[in-house]
Formats: C-alpha cells, sequence, structure tokens
C-alpha cells in the first residue's frame, strides 16, 4: 500500500522556517507574497493496513502540540499555489531513512526492501501569483531542478494532481552484470575519442600506456588464467581513470614544467616536490629536535605534535564544481567529506575543528544571470546552509573562516571545507599515525551503501536518462550516519580492531581499495558482496562510485567477527568484501569472473609525467589618476560596509562554534560579542589549558598583478592571524589549497603558459616565506579547472591560493582577543606602511587600478612575529589585531566597535616608507602589520621587547565612542563606533 | 574517589544516534564530583548489556538526534517508548520511569531537553496512567539554527534541585528548535502554579524575562528556557551548561574579570550534593 502523510503547523501558530522563506523570495525576488505555510510530505509504501499506518503516523511522525497531520487527504486545500519540491530517484534522502527508522521501532519489525519512505517538502504559497511566477520561485529559492522534482498547480487543481502526488521516486535500472572489452590497438583519434565517451580524462599518452602495459606477453599470459586478454575491461578502464585523475595524481603539480621568465628558462620537475616537500624537508631539518611533523604528505592528513601524549591532524579540500551545481549539497558533501580525511588518517583520529572559506560573486547581484548558472544568493545560502547541516549535524565545532567576493566567482565559486582531528600518540602500543597491513587482512567497507552518486554523470546522461535515472553528478551528505560509523569506528580502533582505515570519497573503493593495498602488496575485491542503495549497477560502477558516509579498513581475520558484531550493534552497516594480498595485483572479481587484474605498480606508478610550458609576462596596469582631496571619513565608512570587510556574523551565527566544550578564541569577541576574531583558539582536552589554534589567509585580489605576491600575503595572512591570538610561532604548521584556472595551454584555453607561470610563482612566494618562518606544510590539495564557459565567453577565477595554520598554544590563559579593553591603553603599530594599494579595498571600491601589491618581508616580518609572542606569553598585551583587507583605518576601527570604546590616533606617527597622502597611509594594505594595546604601567617593558625595530606607539584608547585620527594636534576626521558598526553590520545581515 | 564519607554517585551520559556533547557533560559530571561517569551507547541499554538501575544521575546531552529529521528528537521519544529492550518486553522508557521513581536524577540539555519534552517526562503530568506530550520545542520564530549567549534568570521558587542557590547566569544556546509552546492556557498555567519554570530568558540590562530579540533568542512563550517535573529531580534547558565550565568559556573572558570555573559547573554539583544528601 502507498500512504500520502502530511504534516504542518496548526493554522494559529507561526511557523518560522516558512516566514524565512516568504523574507527570501520578497527580498530576492521582489515579488510580494504574503504567507508561507511549510508541510513535510511523506509517501510511504508500507504491508501495513490503514489502521496500523493511521495509528503509526498519529503517534510517532508529529508534534501534536504544534502540528496536525492528515493521511490521503490535503491538510490544506486554501493556498493559492501548490509546490512541491521533491527528490529525483537516487538522491540521498536523510527523513527518508530517518521515517523508515522510526517505523522499524514503532513496528518492532524489519522493513522489506520494497517498503520504504520517500519525503518531499510542500510549499503553500499564499498571494497573487501566476503560475510562471510559482515555478520561478521554485526554482530560485525552494529547490535545485538538477536533483528536485517539482509539482507546481493552483488552488483548486489538487484532484487533477491527485496521481502525480502519490508517484514515489523509485529508481529502476536494468540489471547488468556485463562487462565490456577493449582492444586499445586502434588509431590515436579512437583512443581519444574512447577517453573522451566514457568521461576518462586520459590523454593520448595515457590511453598508450595502458595499450602497451596490456600487450606486454608476460601481462597478456597471466590474464588468460583468470579469463582476461589483452583486452582493457571497462572496470580496468575506470579505475585506472580514478587513479590517475587529476584529482588523486595531481598530474600539473608533478609535471615537467619549463618556466620562461626574463628570457631565461628553468626547468621544474614537479612544483609538489620543488617547492611543497622541499619546504617542509628544509623547516624540518633546521628545526632538528624541535620537529613538529609527525606525518606529512603520504597520508589523507597531516600530522603534527600536539603534546607529549595527543598529535594533531588536519586537512583543507575543495569542492567547487558539486557546490556550483548544487550549493546546498555540494557544500554538506564538501564538509562531511573533508571529515573523513583527518578521521582516516593513521588509525582514524577524533574531530574537534571544522573550517570554511568561501568565495562568491556578490550575493546582490541585480543583472541578469547567464542561462546555466545559479544566481549568488542562491549559492550564498545554499552553500552556507549546507556547511550549517554538515557541521553542526556532526558535532564539530565551525570555528574559523572567511568570505571572500569578487565577480569571477560567479559561475565557479569555490568551497573550502577543512577538518582536525586529535589522536592519542600510540593506540594499543602502536603508533597512530602509522597504517600497516597484512596479507590475509579483510577488505571491509563501513557505513552507507553503494549507489550511482557521483559517477561521472555524463555516461549516464549519454546513453539512457529518463524519469526513473538514479542522479548521479551530485551528492547529497548524511551527517547522522557518518556519525553513527565515527562513534562505531573509534570503539572499533580503542579496541584494537583493525590494521589501517582510509576514507571512500574520490574514486570510490577503486582508489580506497587501490591505496591501501600498496601497504599489503595487493588486493582480491569481491565487488558483488556489496550493498547496493538499488540493484542493478554494473561492476566497475559499483567499484568506482562515490556514494558517500563510506570508510574501507583492514580488518585481521581474527578480529573479523567481532569488528562486524560490534558494528550491528552499533546500527551500522560492515561487509567483507575480499582480502589485502600480497600477489603484487589489483584483483577484482565479481560473481567469481575476474573482471580486474591489474599489476599494482602499473596502477599506481605507470601514469607517464606530463611535459608543460610556462611563462611569465608581466602584466601592466596603467595608474589612472586619483582625484585629490578625497574624504578620509567616506571612504573608512565605505570600506567598513565593503563585502569583504564587512560583518559575517549571520553567517557565523548559525554555525555551532562552540560543541566540544573548548571554546576559547570565539569567531565573535567584544563588549556586545560581535568584534571580528584574527584566529580561532579551543581547547581539545578539557582537563589540559593546552590549546590549537586556527587561522587562515587568503587573498586572490593580488593574483593579477603577481601571484608571487598574493601567495606570500596569503601565507602571511594566515601566520598573522595565528599571532594575533598568541600562537606559539616555533609550534605552527601550514596547509596550501590551490584553486587554479586551466593552466595547460590550448586551443580553448590560449593564456595557458600565463596560467602555469602564475601557480609557478606562487609556488615559489610559498617557499621563500615559509622556509624564513620555519612553518611546515604538512598536506595541500590543488584544484585545476575552475574556468567555466557563460554564453559563449569564459570566465576564469582569479588564481586562488589558501593557506590555512594549525598551531599550538601552550596556555589559553594567555590568549588574546582584539578588542579595545581599557581607556588609557597605550596603541601600538608594528610594521611599516607602504604604498601598496593595488587591489586593495580601497581602490577596487573606487575603481582605482595600478600601483603596487603589497609585498612580503619575511626577515622582518618573522623577527617581529617572535617578539609578540614573548610580549603575549609575559601578559604585556591587552589586544592584538592584524591590518588585512582596508589598512589600518579598518584594523582601529574594528578595535574600537568590538571594544566599544573610542581612540584618538596620531597619524603623523605612523612608520611610512614613500606613502603619499593620508588615504595612502590609513589604507594601504601592507603586510605583516599587527596593532596592540598595552596596559601604560606595561610602556617599558613592552616597548624594550621591540627596541630597534620598526614600531610606533600611535595613539590612545578613550572613554566615549569616536575614533579621532589627527595629524598631530588637528583633527583629520572622527568616526563613531556606531556608526561605522552600523555600516559594518548591514550589508549581509539576512 | 571523593565521596566524602557518603555514597558514590554515579553518573550515565547517553550517547549515539547523533548526540554530540556527550564529553564536556562528561567532564561537567567529574568537575561536579561524580565518582563514576559513564559514556554510554544507547545500544548497550536496547540490547540490555548495560542498566540504567547501575546509576543515580542520567545524562541526555545536546546533539542532534537522527538529525533531527521529524522534528527535534521526535524519532529518538519514539524509540524510548516503543523498541524493546532485547530480550524483555520493556522499553527504556520505562527504565527511566522507574529510575525517576526511585528519586535519582535526570538532566538534559538542548536535544536531551527536547526529547525529555516529546516523550512527555517534561513537565511531566500523568494523565490516564499515560505520559503524554502537552508543551513543545518548537522552530525557533527566526527560523534559523543560531548559537548565541544569552541571560537566564532562575526561578527561585522552582522545586528544581540542579538551581538552588542560583539567580542569573549567562550561557550560550545552540538550537533551531527552541522555542517553548504550551498545548493550552491551561497547561501554561498548571507550569506556573507549581513553579515549574525553572529559568526565563531576560533582558541582561533589567533582568527581567523578555520576549525582545535576541535576548530571547527563539520566541519562547513567556521567555520559558528550562522546565522541571513536580519532583524538582527532571530537569531540562535549552542553553547548554556543559559549555561553561571554565571561565576561558565566556565570551567576553578576555575583558571581564571571571573565577576560574565556569558556572555551568553549578548544574552539575548540586546535582551530585543532592544525591549525596547534602541537599
Amino acid at each position: 500500500m502507498i500512504y500520502r502523510v502530511e504534516v504542518g503547523f496548526k493554522r494559529d501558530i507561526p511557523d518560522g522556517p516558512g516566514m524565512r522563506i516568504q523574507r527570501r523570495v520578497v527580498e530576492e525576488m521582489e515579488l510580494p507574497i504574503e504567507r508561507v505555510r511549510i508541510l513535510s510530505t511523506y509517501l510511504i509504501r508500507l504491508d501495513e493496513d490503514r489502521d496500523v499506518l493511521e495509528r503509526l503516523v498519529r503517534e510517532t511522525f508529529y508534534d501534536p502540540v504544534v502540528q496536525e497531520i492528515a493521511v490521503d487527504q490535503p491538510l490544506r486545500s486554501d493556498a493559492d499555489f501548490w509546490v512541491e519540491v521533491g527528490f529525483k530517484p537516487g538522491v540521498t534522502d536523510n527523513v527518508g531513512k530517518t521515517a523508515r527508522q522510526v517505523i522499524h521501532d514503532y513496528l518492532g519489525r524489519t522493513l522489506k526492501d520494497h517498503e520504504n519512505v520517500y519525503t518531499a517538502t510542500t510549499y503553500l504559497l499564499y498571494g497573487k501569483l501566476s503560475q510562471s511566477k510559482a515555478e520561478l520561485i521554485a526554482k530560485r529559492v525552494l529547490g535545485n531542478p538538477l536533483i528536485h522534482r517539482f509539482i507546481i498547480f493552483a488552488k483548486g487543481e489538487f484532484e487533477k494532481n491527485r496521481e502525480i502526488l502519490r508517484t514515489l521516486p523509485i529508481v529502476k535500472l536494468e540489471a547488468k552484470g556485463d562487462v565490456l572489452r577493449f582492444d586499445l590497438n586502434m588509431p590515436p583519434e579512437d583512443l581519444i575519442r574512447l577517453s573522451k565517451e566514457r568521461v576518462l580524462a586520459l590523454n593520448l599518452r595515457e590511453m598508450e600506456s595502458i595499450r602497451d602495459e596490456l600487450s606486454r606477453p608476460e601481462v597478456v599470459e597471466n590474464r588468460k588464467r583468470f579469463g582476461l586478454d589483452h583486452r582493457v575491461t571497462d572496470v580496468e578502464l575506470e579505475a585506472i581513470a580514478q587513479t590517475w585523475s587529476e584529482h588523486c595524481k595531481h598530474k600539473i603539480f608533478n609535471a615537467m614544467i619549463h618556466y620562461k621568465e626574463d628570457g631565461k628558462t628553468e626547468t621544474i620537475h614537479s612544483l609538489f616536490k620543488t617547492y611543497i616537500q622541499e619546504t617542509t624537508k628544509k623547516v624540518r631539518a633546521e628545526k632538528g629536535e624541535k620537529d613538529i611533523c609527525v606525518s606529512v604528505f603520504i597520508d589523507n592528513a597531516g600530522v603534527i605534535k600536539f603534546d607529549e601524549e595527543n598529535n594533531l591532524v588536519f586537512k583543507v579540500e575543495t569542492h567547487n564544481s558539486p557546490s556550483a551545481l548544487d550549493p546546498y549539497g555540494g557544500a554538506l558533501t564538501g564538509i562531511v567529506g573533508v571529515n573523513r580525511d583527518p578521521f582516516g588518517t593513521g588509525l582514524g583520529a577524533q574531530l574537534i575543528a571544522n573550517t570554511d572559506v568561501f568565495c562568491f560573486a556578490d550575493p546582490r547581484y541585480d543583472k541578469p544571470i547567464p542561462e546555466g548558472i545559479l544566481h549568488p544568493r542562491k549559492i550564498y545560502e545554499g552553500v552556507r546552509e549546507g556547511v550549517e547541516h554538515g557541521g553542526n549535524k556532526s558535532g564539530i565545532p565551525t570555528v574559523n573562516g572567511a568570505v571572500v567576493f569578487e565577480e569571477r566567482f560567479m559561475g565557479r565559486p569555490l568551497v573550502f571545507c577543512g577538518t582536525s582531528g586529535i589522536m592519542p600518540t600510540k593506540i594499543n602500543g602502536r603508533p597512530s599515525h602509522e597504517k600497516q597491513i597484512n596479507p590475509g587482512d579483510r577488505i571491509v567497507m563501513v557505513g552507507g551503501r553503494i549507489g550511482a552518486d557521483g559517477i561521472h554523470g555524463a555516461t549516464f546522461s549519454s546513453e539512457e536518462l529518463s524519469e526513473s535515472s538514479p542522479v548521479t553528478a551530485v551528492q547529497i551528505g548524511d551527517p547522522i550516519t557518518q556519525k553513527k560509523m565515527f562513534d562505531f569506528l573509534l570503539k572499533a580502533r580503542d579496541m584494537g580492531l583493525y590494521n589501517a582505515i582510509t576514507d571512500n570519497g574520490a574514486g570510490g573503493l577503486s582508489s580506497s581499495v587501490g591505496e591501501m593495498a600498496q601497504l599489503s602488496g595487493g588486493a582480491e575485491l569481491a565487488l558483488e558482496k556489496a550493498p547496493l542503495k538499488y540493484p542493478g549497477l554494473r561492476p566497475w560502477e559499483i567499484l568506482v562510485s562515490e556514494a558517500q558516509e563510506r570508510m574501507t579498513v583492514a580488518v585481521p581475520p581474527g578480529n573479523l567477527k567481532t569488528f562486524l558484531e560490534l558494528s550491528e550493534k552499533m546500527g551500522v552497516e560492515s561487509t567483507d568484501l575480499g582480502q589485502f594480498t600480497d600477489s603484487g595485483v589489483f584483483h577484482v572479481t565479481f560473481e567469481d569472473e575476474t573482471v580486474a587484474y591489474l599489476d599494482m605498480d602499473f596502477f599506481h606508478n605507470g601514469l607517464p609525467t606530463m611535459e608543460l610550458e610556462a611563462e611569465w609576462v608581466p602584466p601592466s596596469f596603467e595608474m589612472k589618476e586619483k582625484p585629490e582631496g578625497r574624504n578620509l571619513r567616506e571612504i573608512l565608512l565605505k570600506l567598513m560596509g565593503s563585502l569583504n570587510i564587512c560583518s559575517k556574523e549571520s553567517i557565523i551565527r548559525q554555525y555551532d562554534h562552540e560543541v566540544q566544550g573548548g571554546s576559547v578564541i570565539k569567531p565573535l569577541m567584544g563588549e556586545a560579542n560581535d568584534g571580528p576574531s584574527d584566529a580561532a583558539v579551543l581547547r581539545p582536552i578539557l582537563d589540559s589549558m593546552a590549546g590549537v589554534v586556527f587561522a587562515n589567509g587568503i587573498c586572490p585580489k593580488y593574483s593579477d598583478h603577481d601571484t608571487y605576491r598574493m601567495a606570500a600575503c596569503a601565507a602571511d595572512e594566515a601566520v598573522r592571524n595565528a599571532i594575533c591570538v598568541g600562537c606559539d610561532p616555533e609550534h605552527m604548521a601550514a596547509l596550501d589549497n590551490f584553486c587554479w584556472c586551466d593552466p595547460i595551454v590550448s586551443e580553448t584555453n590560449p593564456d595557458g603558459k600565463y596560467k602555469l607561470a602564475q601557480l609557478v610563482r606562487a609556488n615559489k612566494a610559498l617557499y621563500d616565506v615559509l622556509t624564513v618562518y620555519g612553518i611546515p606544510l604538512i598536506s595541500g590539495k590543488d584544484s585545476m579547472k575552475n574556468d567555466v564557459v557563460i554564453q559563449g565567453r569564459k570566465i576564469s577565477i582569479p588564481p586562488t591560493l589558501l593557506v590555512s595554520v594549525i598551531g599550538k598554544i601552550p596556555d589559553v590563559r594567555r590568549a588574546v582577543s582584539m578588542d579595545f579593553k581599557h581607556p588609557g591603553d597605550l596603541i601600538y603599530l608594528l610594521g611599516t606602511t607602504y604604498p601598496e594599494l593595488a587591489g586593495s579595498e580601497y581602490y577596487e571600491g573606487y575603481g582605482f587600478k595600478g600601483g603596487e601589491v603589497p609585498n612580503v618581508h619575511p626577515d622582518e616580518a618573522w623577527e617581529r612575529y617572535r617578539k609578540v609572542y614573548m610580549a603575549i606569553e609575559s601578559g604585556l598585551v591587552r589586544s592584538c589585531h592584524d591590518c588585512s583587507d582596508g589598512g589600518l583605518g579598518v584594523a582601529l576601527v574594528e578595535k574600537a566597535l568590538a571594544g566599544d570604546f573610542g581612540a584618538e590616533i596620531d597619524c603623523a606617527r605612523i612608520p611610512v616608507n614613500g606613502c603619499e597622502g593620508w588615504d595612502e597611509i590609513l589604507f594601504s594594505e601592507s603586510q605583516s602589520r599587527l596593532v596592540l594595546t598595552v596596559a601604560p604601567e606595561n610602556q617599558t617593558a613592552f616597548e624594550g621587547i621591540f627596541e630597534g625595530s620598526d614600531f610606533a606607539r600611535i595613539g590612545i584608547v578613550c572613554e566615549g565612542r569616536d575614533v579621532q585620527f589627527m595629524n598631530h594636534s588637528e583633527i583629520l576626521f572622527s568616526v563613531s563606533c556606531d556608526e561605522a558598526k552600523q555600516a559594518w553590520q548591514a550589508p549581509l545581515n539576512f | 574517589m571523593n565521596s566524602g564519607g557518603k555514597r558514590p554517585v554515579r553518573a550515565i551520559v547517553l550517547t549515539g544516534n547523533g548526540t554530540n556533547c556527550e564529553r564536556e557533560m562528561a567532564y561537567g559530571c567529574r568537575l561536579g564530583g561524580a565518582d563514576v561517569v559513564d559514556i554510554i551507547h544507547i545500544s548497550w541499554l536496547l540490547e540490555g548489556e548495560v542498566s540504567l538501575s547501575d546509576y543515580d544521575f542520567l545524562n541526555l546531552p545536546g546533539g542532534f538526534l537522527d538529525g533531527d529529521d521529524m522534528g527535534a528528537a521526535r524519532a529518538s521519544a519514539n524509540r524510548f517508548k516503543y523498541r524493546k529492550i532485547k530480550g524483555t518486553n520493556r522499553v527504556l522508557f520505562d527504565e527511566i520511569l522507574q529510575f525517576i521513581e526511585d528519586g535519582k536524577l535526570v538532566f538534559g540539555v538542548c536535544n536531551g531537553f527536547q526529547l525529555l519534552v516529546k516523550m512527555g517526562l517534561l513537565p511531566g503530568e500523568e494523565r490516564e496512567g499515560r505520559f503524554e506530550q502537552v508543551v513543545t520545542l518548537s522552530h525557533n520564530d527566526s527560523g534559523k539554527f543560531e548559537d548565541r549567549w544569552v541571560t537566564l534568570k532562575v526561578n527561585s521558587l522552582s522545586p528544581c534541585v540542579f538551581t538552588k542557590g542560583m539567580d542569573q547566569v549567562y550561557l550560550p544556546v545552540r538550537h533551531g528548535e527552541g522555542k517553548f509552546y504550551p498545548q493550552s492556557e491551561e497547561i501554561l498555567e498548571a507550569i506556573k502554579k507549581k513553579d515549574l519554570q525553572v529559568m526565563v530568558y531576560c533582558h541582561p540590562e533589567t533582568g527581567k524575562p523578555t520576549d525582545i530579540y535576541p535576548y530571547n533568542p527563539n520566541g519562547s512563550v513567556e521567555a520559558i528556557a528550562a522546565l522541571t517535573d513536580g519532583t524538582g529531580r527532571v530537569f531540562g534547558l535549552m542553553p547548554h551548561p556543559e559549555a561553561f565550565l571554565h571561565r576561558t568559556n565566556h565570551p567576553r573572558w578576555t575583558r571581564e574579570d571571571l573565577q576560574e570555573e565556569g558556572d555551568g559547573v553549578k548544574f552539575f554539583r548540586n546535582a551530585v550534593d543532592y544525591l549525596r544528601g547534602r541537599i
């Protein structure tokens, strides 16, 4: 029987979520709808009589105090429009899964395969609307045609739609166990065609090396024993394509690059080895005994020391292209996906913090949006909500982040998600950061089931797209299934039940088992054993599916029974899929037939190295004369309200940043809990005072001028943010996330050489700055093709580097926040201000181009940071904030509005080099500068520490709320905390 | 052991299916003086391997039970009421009723409070032999999940044992469904008559109950943030005492003089002291 159940608020109860939707429709679409009421709709297929079903749902499906419920009849029929947003077949339906569990608990029986619950959200729109407007609202605010199906009709048309309102989104696939074989002895153009048709993203050389490998006589001989020959199977081809993908193998970062600059050519053998790994190598050698690295670059995340008993783990990932297609699902999957990296590092870490950095176009964009891309506001809201649900429901505090706005992120938003964990240095006597697999260990997949999710959707769409084809390109994460899996695996870890763990992310089982098999020397994997969401998947699809919430573990045979029993008890599905071997072969079977038989060495190391050209031609910008005599007060207030500077409170408050109980420096602090903190501090171990610091740096706005300076600034910003809160400069590590536009020159990408040169320069900068700072890189990631073609025009993102820092503060009670604390405190500026305004918020805001972008002076900066730490450790610093977007002027006003005190600043005392005019001095974005306040009684001690370096006492904190900028005793201008705060809080207050 | 010569206090913190504050809740129990503190996965209770009767102090921590997918804690409330403990005809709800009858303490924070309310244990009026849900914690008026600190006023007339000697307290809320709403005026009057409303959201300047956002962060009727039952031994609240166990948790700790210990510890200490027979 199929039943339709609707649940909604009683008529006299306000519908908070409905009101929020109504506000969005009015604000974003300027459509005059009066009211929105929301119904939760359940389509239930259950072999039970109506009276059982009625009793079941009335006792368990709704809140009798504020809600009403209706079975097989509409709960409301008075709305002007009915918009039902359900899932397309195969899209993860988390509420449906929970409802299934409720029925199971209530009936006390396991549900049969065909018994299931499908949910939809029904929006009742009240107000004068047309069908087309209702459809517009559905697409723009309520759902996404990529994953949702809509049923939209006007008042009075319910009967007409009765049947369609009862249609279940069931996946129907014809069961196909067959495996295709391809003879790769074909002309080059056919090899390329095959790669394209199957969306393998393998180039000719790569296709040829597969052909050559399988043509070797001894290989053919071995394959024949298992019923194969020189032809490659689709399973093998797909597995190799995944393993050799840019995502997994970082081909560009490992390519041989001929870099041309100033007529000289330099050959770089792998950017990754030359700059990233080399930074770490050099830093570790120089630090010697004080080296904090434990495991770098070899695992899913980097590992550093925390204290004697514990190590820290950190990883940051991007999820850009899924977030462009479905912002909610993409971002949700981004955050729960990166959770699995620290969890799959070593023997597995307990997760302690999330970070998130977004790059968007202006959400208030009011020009027509090109076909095929989503409105920036929809992306903003969707991504924000995806990270909210992913982070909050996982019980991991979201402690640090940033949002960058730039028009070129219109078609391609960037979504960086990071997760940190902690693990005991030893578990059951074994170093926790090491994995060890013995031949004979069982391959066990834990967590969710396999569906067509995340299989390169195009192959599906090209052949047999129908109403009941599963949605493949977009996935929706399920944080609760993952949380239950983590709860179980941590227990299994502490009981010593497994030898190694890794996550199933990109490439699915193919990558997870393939990578783990390197530790034992081979694997035998039986695909038919894998639990599926629905029948009908082909062997290769099972192997490469990226269905979420899955980990793969290596379980010694003797522990298998205990492992599976514990798993079942804790409500987690675990399946034995085969065994690790030392055969030297990645051997995959389906129903006892061999479907892949690949030499491990070829599978992992057979990828030919790419050879690329890069050429640096410095861009030139004509300096547009800026008019004289600008009003400084006006500039400052405008800057406070610019998107990159303004308050992000509305986002921050919707993230739980305090769960786990260790919050110390929160994202917002100060007199009214609303000042912008530089970095986060938390205590991961509640009975210890040692803290972890998280900070980030990102500044794509400098990339058009020079990515060398951009990368240096990003690294410096991340480090100085950490320094501001009191991080130990000797105990810091960094992660790099490159998001680039296509750096490979081709017909459609004529400036590839320049973009690759930009990448080379960014790498050089990272090396140059971090080796001086003595900060190792411990992990990273790159996303290389962030270009979109919109109406025939290619838009490339500005090259973007996110640097994330993790560090330690020995005693969190020494941590410092950014707000002014006491009237009478002395205000110090550390560092020199240069005329560095190109790309600055000031110039961008007024449309000025030209001049210099900021340059980092690493030696001076590092000396300064070490001294700041000494001053903070000695208890001499009352507040500390860095100068970044908007320069010194903005930094001072932020400190004032956060502390709710005024200040008197003598601008004549600011140490400058070459600046002309107060606007340059106040709004230059010169790097490595910090503004601190110090109690008057500590003046001598504080100045003693900084003697001989470039710093100045530039003012004093005052009672009242006015920040007065003076030239000696003459007032230049004055801004009050209240007006500054108003300007700062207004733009994103939704 | 710090049992002070009296009988040891054994605390259980229930976890699993989406709870996420279990560790800080357990730490709060320890700081409050409990002698035994065990974090136990609900499966162990449902499998009959651990019994509630071995404990004195039941903690239901915050989180997202079953993702709050069908309304906060709804699916878990059903599990407590309908899922049979393995090999018995009893459900966990029966065990909790026995636990309360035995004079022990139940403490639900945020999602744990929602769970108690949806099981009908708060305000806990038995009607015709059944406990029914008579109030709810519904979606915030803002339609948003929010993490912010709020000022709470303690009702000194309340029978609640957890809040003895407390007056005003500052704690974070972190929820999307915290709006207290009674089924009827009569229910609300009955709650007020017995002073079961333990704490209200108040304006930080006046100290009076408020319906002004964000001081009342969710639009709760009569600004009610916490409830107890007639015994004073079952207590649930939306704000998180376990998120303020040390002064560095306070959002203004870098600018105010605060005691080393956070105010949240008092709730746990009162509970433990009560169980030791000190109160």
